[in-house]
């Protein structure tokens, strides 16, 4: 099954687009926390993304994407109307929905997207919901809107005081903690970003979710690919996961596996850039 | 059988052994004695009428000689390749005593290539009647493709759900171009689409549907996931990169096809010293292929010519995997370190760089012990000897010690009941699970075995649920 892009558009210069895409099946079935795969053609590679929305009424989903090498890239250069050819969902465990009071949601990179749908599900289920996100700069800072349509309250932090708290997440979670205590964090974002949540949390006992983006393959558990060290087990992010108690996880396993394949994807990235300036070159003399 | 040189073959994918001639084949085939007794039928794990078929090859008539195949065997082109016959029809042939056994796997492969090259003159398909009846199929390996095949010509409207972007199960993305060509696969798949089987690929079931999602929109459910959740060894060192299980290994560059890359954008690591973990059909795939791909990085690159190491615990005489690809691995240059075990994986800068083993001696049965010194599948069993530890460099480690059952069906199907290694547990031969309506076979029952016991379990699946069918109303 492929599905068909409704909607296309750059939420953050220059590299971070939105897309909603035709997807009935998958979207009756998904759950906040869940990912898709997809692969654009039949030499694509199967990369995973995470559910920035579901809406199951209109039968699409959305994601949001940091071009960030290759596949993501060659994504930003689809067209609306045109068609992913694999998208296979939705993959890994929802997020487990609570009242556990206060929520605090932290989001850095793409992951304050992700946040969106899981943000609905904890208010629906009753709980206080802060989102923290934050950026370098305000104008790096996505979803800081829609999360404020579904969170009681959202904090901005960024590095260099341009909006919110002038800081890192850290310190407005770690105040946020403080002043008004949390049942739950969920983190989702880079991997240093959500260590360092787990390190603020550590201290005060709150419970900590993250969502881990290892490097996967199939994204149904058969290849082990994804396994990282949590809790001192071997644990396959796609099936056991995304989410896991972000205090048990081996950060440096995760982080050195999302290593494994740097010289080869500049190498793919390269190659295809090249393959395109030429086809633009192409283009333009014609 | 002609096979291509090794030194030539290790180099690329292209398939090893190139099969009979029609005289090599009409040769072969008159060496069978046409004994009452059969015993190679028997010795099939489907009953495939063998005697019948090599006469007929013998008189030159191909095509009659595959109608016989596949009153028994839907699959000849794959099994003829891949059927462990050393271990099955040809272990018992009469004439394996004295004379060797015939070549019966490969007289199948020849009858099923030579149609597929010489096709007879089109036979109308006859019209089924349809019955209104429809199944779903999950997955779709051998024993997914067998049970849709047999419930098409019955007249039910088969729907098969695969996770995967493409179909096959294992024949696609585990066993490697060289012994199986992707072709072969991609032709049995299109004579079902021609019967009417619809096949929906990213479809993971567990997920995107339940098997009670699928009952409401059917009438009855096959199940046939395979066994795909690789194991690991639980050693130190095995998180580090350039550590994969056999099943990443190959599905990157099968399913992937990450040997075209940067063509394809789905890369793979080998660097020139490679050890695979194991001894079984896996471990013989995993450690050919990744022999062709440091073989030609290492041309294309004026680098020194690889080394790929076989890690087995056990002796020669135990190895797992089918004679024959034992002998193509040494051919090809594969160096086996048997009776050796890794006890952990060294690393450096995040990666591998050493595995570390122990040798492994046969334990000597103890005259006082009432247990025979074997295990459980019968082979002698080995222990580690003290201080024998030495180190294998290795900058990438393929495990290849296994596979379990995938929990994604059964986590999300109320009733299912599993045996206590987590395979669905079926009544009897017809795959009849817990759950009416619901019927499972292949490697999701019995635990990873051969392509021709799974097509055997589609095949008794698809009558039993013909009957079941035929008695719903
Ligand atoms: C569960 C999960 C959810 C994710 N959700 C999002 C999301 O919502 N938005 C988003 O922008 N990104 C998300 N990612 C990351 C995204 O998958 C990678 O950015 C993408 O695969 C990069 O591919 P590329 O070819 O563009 O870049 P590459 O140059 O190939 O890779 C860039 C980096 O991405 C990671 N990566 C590469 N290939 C894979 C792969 N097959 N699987 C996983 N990671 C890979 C590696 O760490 C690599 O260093 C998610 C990852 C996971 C595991
Ligand atoms: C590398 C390798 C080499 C082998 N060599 C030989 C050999 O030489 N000879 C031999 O006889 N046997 C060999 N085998 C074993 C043989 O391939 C298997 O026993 C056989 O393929 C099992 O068939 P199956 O139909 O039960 O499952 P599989 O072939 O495993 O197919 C299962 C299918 O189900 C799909 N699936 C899984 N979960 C889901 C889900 N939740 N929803 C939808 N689809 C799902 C999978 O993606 C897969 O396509 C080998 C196996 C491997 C891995
Ligand atoms: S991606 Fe293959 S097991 Fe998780």
């Amino acid at each position: 099954m492929g599905a068909k892009i409704l909607e296309k558009r750059i939420i953050r210069e220059p590299d971070v687009y939105y897309y909603r895409l035709e997807a009935p099946l998958i979207s009756r079935k998904a759950k906040p926390g869940q990912f898709v795969i997809l692969r654009l053609h039949d030499k694509g590679e199967r990369i995973p993304l995470s559910l920035a929305d579901i809406n199951p009424k209109d039968g699409t989903i959305s994601l949001v994407v940091m071009a960030v090498g290759k596949t993501t890239a060659e994504m930003a250069g689809l067209k609306v109307g045109e068609q992913i050819q694999d998208l296979c969902g939705p993959l890994g465990l929802p997020t487990h929905i609570e009242n556990a009071g206060r929520v605090v949601l932290v989001g850095g990179g793409f992951g304050a997207a992700p946040l969106y749908p899981m943000a609905k599900a904890f208010r629906d289920a009753g709980n206080y919901v802060t989102a923290v996100i934050g950026a370098r700069s305000a104008d790096l800072l996505i979803y800081e809107k829609e999360l404020s349509e579904t969170c009681n309250r959202v904090i901005v932090a960024t590095d260099d005081g341009s909006k919110g708290v002038k800081g890192l997440v850290t310190s407005s979670l770690e105040q946020e903690i403080k002043e008004n205590g949390a049942g739950l964090v969920v983190a989702v974002g880079p991997a240093p970003m959500m260590k360092a949540v787990c390190n603020t949390t550590k201290p005060f006992g709150v419970k900590t979710v993250v969502s881990l983006n290892a490097i996967m393959v199939d994204g149904t558990g058969m290849c082990g690919g994804c396994r990282v060290r949590v809790g001192g087990k071997t644990r396959f992010v796609c099936a056991d996961g995304p989410e896991f108690d972000g205090h048990e996880v081996d950060w440096d396993c995760l982080m050195n596996r999302q290593k494994m394949y740097t010289g080869r994807e500049k190498e793919s990235f390269e190659a295809w850039k090249n393959r395109h300036k030429g086809l633009a070159e192409e283009g333009a003399a014609k | 059988m002609p096979e291509r040189p090794a030194e030539e073959r290790a180099l690329d994918f292209g398939e090893v052994a190139l099969g009979y001639t029609l005289e090599l084949a009409r040769a072969e085939a008159a060496r069978c004695i046409q004994c009452k007794n059969r015993p190679c039928v028997s010795g099939c794990p489907v009953g495939v009428p063998i005697p019948d078929f090599i006469r007929h090859i013998k008189e030159g008539e191909i095509q009659k000689a595959l109608e016989v195949i596949k009153t028994a065997n839907l699959l000849p082109a794959v099994c003829g390749r891949v059927c462990p016959q050393e271990s099955q029809c040809e272990k018992v042939c009469t004439l394996s005593k004295k004379f060797g056994a015939v070549a019966i796997g490969r007289l199948e492969r020849f009858a099923a290539d030579y149609m597929a090259e010489n096709p007879a003159a089109a036979e109308k398909a006859a019209e089924v009647k349809k019955t209104g009846k429809s199944v779903a199929i999950v997955g779709s390996g051998p024993a997914g493709l067998a049970c849709a095949y047999d419930l098409a010509r019955h007249g039910h409207q088969v729907k098969i759900y695969e996770a995967l972007h493409a179909p096959g199960g294992v024949l696609f993305y585990g066993i490697p171009e060289f012994r199986l060509p992707k072709k072969i696969v991609a032709s049995e798949i299109e004579k079902l689409k021609q019967v009417g089987v619809e096949i929906t690929t990213n479809a993971v079931i567990g997920k995107l549907f339940s098997v009670d999602d699928l009952l409401a929109e059917h009438d009855a459910c096959f199940i046939c996931t395979g066994a795909g959740l690789p194991r690991f060894m639980e050693i130190e060192g095995e998180d580090l990169n350039g550590v994969y299980s056999a099943n990443e290994f190959l599905t990157r560059v099968n399913l992937m096809r990450a040997y075209d890359f940067p063509e394809y954008d789905t890369p793979v690591e080998t660097g020139l010293k490679i050890a695979v973990v194991g001894g079984g059909n896996v471990a013989m795939d995993a450690a050919r292929t990744a022999l062709r791909l440091a073989r030609r990085a290492s041309r294309e690159r004026g680098l020194p010519s690889p080394k790929v190491y076989l890690v087995y615990r056990r002796s020669e005489d135990e190895l797992p995997a089918r004679k024959e690809e034992v002998h193509h691995a040494k051919d090809e240059g594969v160096i086996f370190e048997t009776c050796s075990n890794p006890v952990r994986l060294i690393g450096e800068n995040g990666r591998v760089r050493a595995v570390e083993c122990v040798r492994m001696s046969v334990c000597e049965p103890d005259p006082l012990a009432e247990a025979p010194a074997v295990d459980a599948s019968g082979r002698k069993k080995f222990r580690p000897i003290a201080n024998s530890e030495y180190r294998i460099e290795a900058d990438t480690v393929i495990m290849s010690i296994g596979t379990g059952a995938n929990p994604l069906v059964p986590m999300d199907t109320p009733g299912l009941e599993l045996n206590a290694k987590g395979y669905i547990l079926a009544k009897d031969a017809s795959g009849q699970t817990s759950r009416k309506g619901v019927y499972a076979g292949g490697d999701i029952v019995t635990g990873s075995a051969t392509v021709i016991s799974a097509m055997g379990a589609g095949r008794q699946a698809a009558r039993a649920i013909d009957e079941y069918l035929k008695n719903k109303k």
